[in-house]
């Protein structure tokens, strides 16, 4: 990678923790309303897979923690913090909120809130992809925690069986919730527990981007080559409770403190740094231009956008303009 | 017009609209090589392929979830779930994904599915083959849901649900898969919202939906011999509900039972209840009486399963009560 998308890329990670930071803000001040869960600490995960797939090309979907997944894969910071605010020029017109980022114009097929749910969409976007004779895969990230709903192991099986092209991404951040995976989990290694299934699969840190994209470019190398599905598993932490509701009560200060010597950004940072990519002056200038764009640009455009009408409640429950022919009405 | 079976209007319906679009796939337990339990897909395996007519594993929840990933990038999945009962497994992927994802993203990606499945009593199956469900589909937001009552309405409305950007619920019944009907040899759609008067009377409306219509036609069969002229109005679409011509066809008889296969509470007849009640309250001249399933879990002995599901008797002394003839 040359100097220049190693210092974009450093900028990105930077940009996606100050992006949830200054959203932490605003739902302190009660701006943002409703569940939020913010991905600090787990950046280096997102950003490196899709830096290795093609975004706007290949399908992408998650589960609730996914600005940052629907920002990697194309969608306008703007519009995921207008959605965060519930305004109509928001990723999902206001009606989703921060767990429902959806932007199909690049790709980016959903966040959920149904924990396990995306298995069994994504390997669905896969079947797509291959119906549809494309080069295209389904990206599919979800925590540790999902691993123990059904659907993790029903969609495995199907998308070996149909070779379908989807990469699992699994990123362990430890706790499903608040439940460690130790009390949770038999078998800890999640990469393990897909052999039964006939997938290859590995893991990896986390928290090293450059580890995270060898192994992405790996993975998505066997995906778009038609060798079938990969589960690729990210050990990874989550600085911030499951939600904004989560005191942290169940893990320690110590444990945190460990996780943040391992920081993603302080590691990818003093890489650049030592190798006479980056000063740390350059670093504080691209911290203030990213804080401008995130007061200036986004969050003047998500206050000062307008809110949904309350008379279009109703509209996109089904089709607004169906086709009489299939809908009706009956002739008698 | 040929005479037609239920399943093999299901059959029709699948492979003309799987000969129209490529993106149309089918895919379920034992649907393809085995030909679907009630032959409803027989032959289009070897028609149309493994790619396209998929056997699925035994695995609801997430073969729902796969159809409904490939409707959002352009597939037309028409998913069968064996029996009704089997449903609930895929509830999560079917009511909290593909019910909502239209809503939730501002009506930016859709899920166009078809879910195809018998729903009601047949012979003796025990409590965990008689499931009916409708109106726990019927109240879900962000559904479409279709009792076609014969094969007309089989092959038109499967195919109109296959063609529709929305989610569609078809019900179907285990006892009406070889009921026969004539249907147009050329090609037809039946459109997927609207009520249907199946029978014309003037004393009382007999409503029904799905098995329950034939019901009503045989009860109202028997009520002419006695000199009441009865109205069968089959629902056709729970949702949306067509209200108004519920109004119409009570407006017009002042009288009104409704019947269902299924039990009584928060159901279909309940909600039939509540519209009129809305709708057209004071067009009534006698209390109104829903005819359902007692509240129990469907018995296997036989004479138990028949005293827990309404037949045509119960329908006719239904009639009865709401005319001041009993």
């Amino acid at each position: 990678m040359n100097p220049s998308d190693q210092k974009r890329l450093f900028r990105e990670l930077i940009f996606y923790r100050r992006f949830e930071d200054r959203t932490y803000e605003a739902y302190m001040e009660r701006k943002v309303g409703g569940f939020l869960h913010l991905y600090s600490g787990q950046e280096a995960v997102a950003t490196g897979v899709l830096e290795k797939a093609r975004c706007g090309h290949d399908y992408v979907i998650t589960g609730y923690r996914d600005h940052v997944h629907a920002m990697k894969a194309g969608a306008s910071p703007k519009e995921v913090m207008a959605e965060l605010y519930g305004k109509e020029t928001g990723s999902s017109k206001g009606r989703g909120g921060s767990m429902h980022i959806f932007d199909p114009t690049v790709n980016f097929m959903g966040g959920y809130a149904l924990v396990g749910q995306p298995f069994p969409l994504a390997a669905g976007l896969a079947m797509g992809a291959k119906m549809k004779g494309t080069d295209q895969i389904a990206i599919c990230f979800l925590g540790d925690g999902a691993n123990n709903q059904g659907t993790f192991h029903e969609t495995l099986n199907m998308a070996s069986l149909w070779n379908l092209p989807v990469l699992f991404v699994c990123e362990n951040n430890l706790y499903a919730i608040g439940t460690v995976i130790h009390r949770s989990t038999v078998v800890q290694d999640q990469y393990k527990r897909v052999s039964g299934y006939g997938i290859e699969s590995s893991q990896h840190d986390g928290q090293d981007i450059d580890v995270v994209m060898e192994a992405a470019e790996k993975a998505i190398d066997h995906v778009r080559s038609g060798k079938g599905p990969y589960f690729i598993e990210f050990m990874t932490y989550r600085y911030r409770g499951h939600s904004m509701s989560d005191s942290k009560s169940y893990r320690s200060k110590e444990e945190e403190a460990e996780w943040i010597n391992r920081d993603p950004i302080l590691i990818y940072g003093n890489r650049l740094k030592e190798a006479g990519i980056l000063s740390e002056k350059e670093i504080k200038k691209m911290e203030t231009a990213i804080d401008e764009e995130i007061e200036n640009e986004i969050i003047k455009f998500a206050e000062e956008s307008p809110e949904p009408k309350v008379e279009d409640l109703s509209k996109y429950v089904l089709d607004d303009n169906p086709d009489p022919r299939w809908i009706g009405p009956l002739q008698s | 017009m040929a005479e037609t079976a239920y399943w093999e209007a299901i059959r029709r319906a699948h492979d003309e609209e799987l000969a129209n679009d490529p993106m149309v796939i089918a895919m379920g337990e034992d649907i393809g090589l085995a030909g679907g339990t009630y032959k409803a897909t027989s032959g289009l395996y070897d028609k149309y392929g493994e790619k396209r007519i998929i056997d699925t594993p035994i695995s609801e929840n997430s073969f729902t979830g796969i159809g409904i990933g490939a409707s959002m990038v352009g597939v037309r999945p028409i998913i069968e779930i064996m029996s009704i009962n089997f449903a609930l497994l895929a509830l999560d992927t079917l009511i909290n994904a593909a019910a909502k994802i239209r809503y939730m993203s501002g009506g930016r990606v859709t899920c166009p599915i078809v879910m195809r499945t018998p729903g009601g009593t047949a012979h003796q199956l025990a409590a965990q083959h008689s499931a009916r469900l409708a109106r726990m589909f019927m109240s879900t937001s962000g559904l479409r849901v279709v009792t076609p009552r014969g094969p007309l309405d089989a092959c038109g409305m499967l195919k109109s649900a296959v063609r529709c950007n929305d989610p569609v619920i078809v019900i179907e019944h285990e006892q009406m898969y070889t009921l026969k009907e004539n249907i147009p040899d050329e090609e037809y759609f039946r459109p997927l919202e609207g009520a249907e008067v199946v029978r014309e009377g003037s004393d009382i409306t007999l409503i029904g939906y799905n098995y329950s219509v034939h019901l009503c036609l045989n009860a109202a069969k028997r009520l002419e011999k006695d000199g009441i002229s009865a109205e069968v109005l089959d629902l056709r679409a729970l949702k949306p509900l067509d209200r108004e011509s519920i109004r119409r066809s009570v407006e017009k008889t002042h009288r009104f039972l409704v019947a269902e296969e299924d039990e009584a509470s928060v159901g279909v007849g309940a909600e039939i209840m509540a519209v009129v009640t809305e709708d057209c309250f004071y067009a009534l001249d006698a209390q109104p009486v829903r005819i359902h399933a007692a509240d129990v879990p469907v018995p296997f002995n036989r004479n138990l399963e028949k005293a827990a599901i309404p037949d045509v008797e119960d329908v006719y002394q239904g009639a009865l009560k709401v005319m001041g003839k009993l």
